[in-house]
């Protein structure tokens, strides 16, 4: 176990720069999830600390020791690749024992480890098994297994949920969390499925265009993202984003999306009057009202999942999304007013796209 | 009477409809049908030239005069022919060198040619090039470089002051049998190397990065995960290319004719001599059957040794 440094990292291919300076830093035992857009830079990073690729410059450290010219046998790190990498013509036994012998632990040894790994993974039923024979979430198990019988110092995963069916990723979930918090070894994920790092991390690291946008435990990008890359990717369903001017009448400070519109917001703001601003509120953040209160909507599309209800509105040809607990006789078509929780909205510059 | 007629028409068209709707409807029969084509080309152009052999093999046929069947006499007569057995030898010399060679070279070039060089395809593209050119055009040009005055190899060794006088290359029996070998290495290395090369690329390049994370270096990561991945295609290059090898023709007659004193002979070129130069038809016949069983051999050494391998069964790759 130890910590993971990443200081100023840059990496190109050919003239292309691909991550422009990274900074993070990965405490000892938590469990780190790199999540962004396909293309963000997330995997090529974790490739530069696994070693499977040289940094272009600035520096890695693992415990402390930088690892830049370190090939990754020395890096004392385990990797579960997205498509698992198990080798086919290895049974699962031999698999998960192919370190093990390349580092010449004794027999005995050996197979006591992975007898362990096995059992924790419950694969103990498989070992005389090829990896053909097995099914996504066994292969799963298996390269998992794999990581774990080293004893590594760091694990790393890339996507290792993404080729498997949506019920089973959601239990594999389950299952890599519980076997972090047994082993308590530091961990980096990643994925672009914004719902695995929310559900999976300690902390998060929000990757867009090789930078990074954010850093933070799950709630905190939530509650307070930095930026509207931040804001609309962490979420589901996205936040609503309405681009509009904050005018100041009377102290009263709101967003003016129209003529006619006037989206509020919380009284201790201080805004400027006249900036161009994107008032940014989550759909289950807003709330159905009566009378002349919240702002007047179309009702275009009625997605019910069950526990809540989504709702797609018009608001001057744009999309408002809205989330209920509640179930209403909505119908599509339909006119409703909606009114945000002042408290939980989201300002951001409409020039850079920071909050404010 | 009009309605009946009428009625006998329908009746018969009705037939033809549901004896071609059962046509139709008759897997068996339809793929049968469509088989046929293919079967006749087989039939015509394949079995019937080998049964030729074969019967051959058992007449004294000569070239304008019937024969009688013989039995084995031919076999019996080839039996005591050192000429014969000498060519049988040739074959294996030939066979397995070239073959062991073609291999080795060919595995090099396709591990090479599996890296990320620079010129990629124009590379790969050279590589293939023996293979383009006409068996007969190579032959020559060999035969042209392996000349007993005016080889390029001998002249370059000479003006190298490696050299007093030019190799006899083709004239002296060991050098003659080391020369064709290698044309037949330079000739046979592409397939070799294009058809493993294809083979290397559908190793999976994570296979790779995750063998190097778990420790394996590069000879490690040969041995452990290329070379037990590639089995089953170098199972299939490696037959083809000992069947090819072992029935060459082409090369040998252009550059030696099977000389000199017969040590280049195979029993392919032995064959030809005998039954089309010598005139005696069963003969040739017979030292062509010979070879049967050598390829049968090696057909049924790949059948067995490319049932797919345990780990290549069940399920697919992901």
């Amino acid at each position: 176990m130890s910590s993971v440094e990443i200081r100023d990292v840059r990496k190109t291919f050919g003239t292309t720069e691909v991550l422009h300076g990274i900074d993070v830093m990965v405490p000892d035992g938590s469990f780190t999830v790199l999540v962004g857009p396909s293309g963000c830079g997330k995997s090529t990073l974790l490739r530069l600390i696994a070693g499977l690729e040289k940094i272009t410059s600035g520096e890695i450290l693992i415990d402390g020791r930088v690892v830049n010219d370190s090939p990754p046998k020395q890096r004392d790190i385990a990797m579960v690749f997205q498509n698992y990498a198990l080798y086919p013509h290895m049974k699962v036994f031999d698999n998960m024992a192919f370190s093990l012998r390349l580092a010449k632990l004794d027999r005995k040894e050996i197979e006591e480890k992975v007898r362990q790994a096995a059992e924790i993974l419950d694969l103990g039923d498989y070992l005389e098994r090829y990896p053909r024979q097995l099914s996504g979430g066994q292969r799963q198990r298996v390269a998992m297994g794999r990581a774990i019988v080293r004893d590594p110092q760091v694990f790393l995963f890339d996507e290792p949920l993404s080729n498997l069916d949506a019920k089973l990723r959601v239990q594999m979930r389950t299952e890599i969390r519980e076997l972090h918090q047994r082993l308590n070894s530091t961990s980096i994920y990643v994925t672009h499925d914004q719902i695995e790092a929310m559900t999976m991390a300690d902390h998060i690291v929000v990757m867009c265009d090789g930078g990074i946008e954010q850093i933070g435990a799950p709630l905190e990008l939530y509650d307070k993202p930095d930026n509207m890359f931040v804001a609309s990717f962490i979420g589901s369903p996205a936040m609503n984003l309405i681009e509009g001017t904050i005018e100041v009448v009377d102290g009263h400070a709101a967003v003016a999306v129209d003529n006619d519109i006037r989206l509020p917001l919380p009284p201790n703001l201080g805004a400027q009057h006249g900036t161009r601003v994107y008032y940014g509120v989550r759909p289950e953040h807003l709330s159905l009202t009566n009378g002349t209160a919240g702002v007047p909507l179309d009702v275009s599309v009625v997605e019910p999942t069950g526990a809540d209800t989504l709702i797609v509105c018009k608001l001057k040809g744009k999309d408002v999304l809205a989330s209920f607990k509640e179930r209403h006789d909505l119908r599509p078509g339909q006119s409703i007013r909606l009114e945000p929780d002042t408290a939980l909205v989201h300002l951001f510059d409409a020039n850079d796209g920071k909050r404010l | 009477m009009v309605s009946i007629t009428g009625s006998n028409d329908k009746s018969a068209a009705t037939e033809r409809i549901s004896w071609l709707e059962r046509l139709n409807s008759n897997r068996n029969l339809l793929g049968f049908l469509f088989m046929l084509p293919a079967a006749l080309v087989l039939l015509v152009f394949l079995a019937y030239p080998l049964g030729l052999g074969v019967w051959l093999g058992f007449t004294d046929v000569k070239v304008g005069r019937p024969g009688h069947f013989i039995g084995f006499d031919n076999y019996e007569w080839l039996f005591q022919d050192d000429i014969f057995w000498l060519s049988v030898f040739n074959t294996f010399l030939y066979t397995s060198v070239a073959s062991v060679i073609k291999f080795a070279i060919g595995l090099w070039l396709a591990l090479l040619l599996n890296r990320n060089l620079p010129f990629k395809s124009f590379l790969r593209a050279i590589v293939l090039l023996p293979f383009i050119v006409p068996t007969v055009l190579s032959a020559l040009a060999f035969w042209w470089i392996y000349d007993s005055q005016d080889s390029v190899i001998s002249w370059t060794l000479i003006e190298m002051g490696l050299l007093d006088q030019p190799i006899d290359f083709l004239g002296n029996p060991n050098n003659a049998r080391a020369s064709v070998i290698a044309a037949n290495i330079w000739r046979g290395i592409p397939f070799v190397a294009i058809t493993l090369l294809a083979g290397l690329q559908t190793i999976s390049p994570s296979l790779y990065e995750a063998a190097t994370i778990d420790g394996a270096n590069e000879w490690q990561r040969f041995r452990r995960i290329t070379l037990p991945l590639l089995t089953p295609i170098i199972a299939v290059v490696m037959t083809f290319s000992v069947l090819f090898t072992f029935t060459d023709f082409q090369l040998i007659w252009v550059m030696t004719r099977g000389g000199p004193i017969n040590a280049t002979h195979l029993m392919a070129t032995l064959s030809y001599q005998r039954a089309i130069i010598g005139g005696a038809l069963g003969e040739g016949a017979a030292i062509a059957v010979a070879m049967i069983p050598f390829l049968l051999a090696a057909v049924l050494f790949s059948y067995f040794g490319l049932q797919r391998q345990k780990w290549q069964q069940g399920g697919r790759d992901d």
